[in-house]
């Protein structure tokens, strides 16, 4: 038998992922994470926190919330049904640095916990911060 | 010289018989809740086993399950002469650490999740060729560390694929001699198969190529056919692999009927357990054999058995450079005396 008829064969067998209600899932759970981002910056402006800095104290607590879900081996329960619901917004990014921090912890804090936090969320920053390096240049050359 | 002891190209016939004289198989929380349950000899309620961490937890479960075999074999380390072992973790670390005390010659193998066939046709052939009195064959996984070296953080918060399977925290140990009532009539070393499957989230389907092509070899080597076993299982295809097993093997003439099972499907309930397409890892086949399999044996409910290990050969740095999975699966003839 060919590679080709196998590879036929093989997808044949393999059952799709639930596109629809992965979809579904993700649309719910990332919109109530969103939703209690806005809460919190309606909490925080309410109770007179400088407009400035709002946005920084909404992310910090959703941060903290992530970190506290994963720690206590809640947020990957989570995310198993939510799938990029809670890979996209920044409770995301936060549990992709916090559970290899916590993983490898076993191997020091130096080379375990320092070297291998970012092993996951390190393609982010990367992408992230040359993505906002090309923006720039645009900016520079056709808006300024 | 004598004649070798071979049929065909890649069966070794055992013409003294090494028989099987205990077994013991310890397992973890989830296993023990799965269909199989009642069966293992030990099972841990904690997934750590009281360690610092998850590859101590692995070592931990070698350690157990072999005292455990030594202690229903009534052998002592010393009255051992060799012990093959072998996991999944980087320079398997698992056995020669969890066994480091034991004091027994020690043969450290890696046949990913094909390990325990591998170890148990080393070791029958040792018994056989009159290098060792006694041979104790071993294999485990863990969850936690295979996660941990081939996936993501155990709490990162990721989706599995439908084809995923979930690797079994468990240890099987054998041990071979003469005496006892289970004897190893033949093993089939298995080439390695490559169906260009790259999948690693399927390797159930990449690794049914190797258990289909070892089956018709060990067929063809021993004129025997599946009718002749009561039961013939494969290591850890998942639902996937074995329907695909099935329809590569009817492709080619033979039919596998009720009398083939996978022990990737039989160890957890994939319904209620969220286990995917099944459970696999070395520990997947080796606990069942040494948990479920041996005692059906042992109480004639199963006389004939033909035990295929399979196994993904792949690494994480092979699935980042894009390679496919070479995969091999070797069997293993068991018949009740």
């Amino acid at each position: 038998m060919q590679k080709k008829e196998y590879g036929k064969m093989v997808k044949k067998q393999t059952p799709d992922s639930p596109t629809w209600k992965n979809m579904l899932w993700a649309f719910f759970v990332g919109g109530a994470i969103c939703t209690l981002g806005q809460l919190l910056n309606t909490f925080f402006e309410g109770r007179g926190m400088e407009a400035e800095l709002v946005p920084a104290a909404v992310s910090i607590s959703l941060i903290f919330l992530s970190i506290l879900l994963t720690s206590f081996d809640v947020y990957d329960g989570i995310a198993k049904h939510a799938g990029a619901g809670t890979i996209v917004p920044i409770t995301g990014f936060a549990n992709a640095v916090a559970s290899p921090a916590i993983e490898f912890k076993t191997e020091g804090y130096i080379l375990g916990v320092g070297a291998k936090m970012f092993t996951v969320a390190g393609p982010v920053i990367t992408y992230g911060v040359v993505s906002s390096v090309l923006a720039g240049i645009v900016y520079y050359l056709f808006l300024m | 010289m004598e004649k070798l002891k071979r049929l065909g190209g890649q069966t070794v016939e055992f013409t003294s018989f090494p028989t099987v004289i205990g077994y013991a198989a310890v397992v973890g929380p989830k296993e023990a809740e799965g269909p199989l349950g009642k069966w293992f000899t030990e099972t841990e309620e904690d997934p750590m086993l009281g360690q610092e961490s998850w590859e101590k937890a692995e070592s931990a479960l070698f350690a157990k399950a072999v005292n455990s075999c030594l202690k229903k074999s009534k052998l002592t380390p010393e009255s051992v002469n060799f012990i093959v072992a072998g996991d999944l973790l980087n320079q398997c670390t698992a056995s020669s650490f969890g066994l480091r005390d034991l004091g027994v010659p020690y043969l450290g193998i890696y046949g990913a999740c094909s390990t325990m066939a591998e170890g148990l046709s080393v070791s029958a052939m040792l018994v056989d060729g009159g290098y060792a009195g006694h041979v104790i064959a071993t294999a485990g996984s863990h969850f936690c560390s295979a996660e941990k070296q081939y996936r993501f953080p155990l709490e990162y918060g990721g989706q599995r694929p439908p084809g995923a399977q979930w690797t079994v925290t468990g240890c099987g140990a054998v041990s071979l001699g003469y005496g006892g009532n289970i004897k190893i009539t033949h093993a089939t070393t298995g080439r390695i198969a490559d169906m260009g499957v790259k999948d690693a989230n399927n390797m159930g389907a990449a690794m049914a190529p190797a258990f289909v092509s070892t089956l018709l070899a060990h067929f063809q080597d021993t004129g025997k056919t599946p009718k002749d076993y009561d039961l013939i299982v494969s290591g850890d295809l998942g639902s996937i692999g074995h329907a695909l097993a099935v329809e590569l093997l009817k492709k080619e003439g033979v039919t596998l009927g009720d009398n083939y099972k996978d022990c990737g499907m039989l160890i957890f309930d994939s319904q209620t357990q969220d286990t995917h397409a099944g459970g696999s890892g070395c520990g997947c086949s080796a606990s069942v054999l040494c948990g479920y399999l041996l005692p059906q044996m042992e109480t004639k409910k199963i006389n004939r058995l033909l035990f295929v290990a399979t196994g993904a050969l792949l690494s994480p740095t092979t699935t980042l450079q894009g390679e496919s999975i070479p995969s091999i699966a070797h069997a293993v003839s068991f018949e009740t005396l």
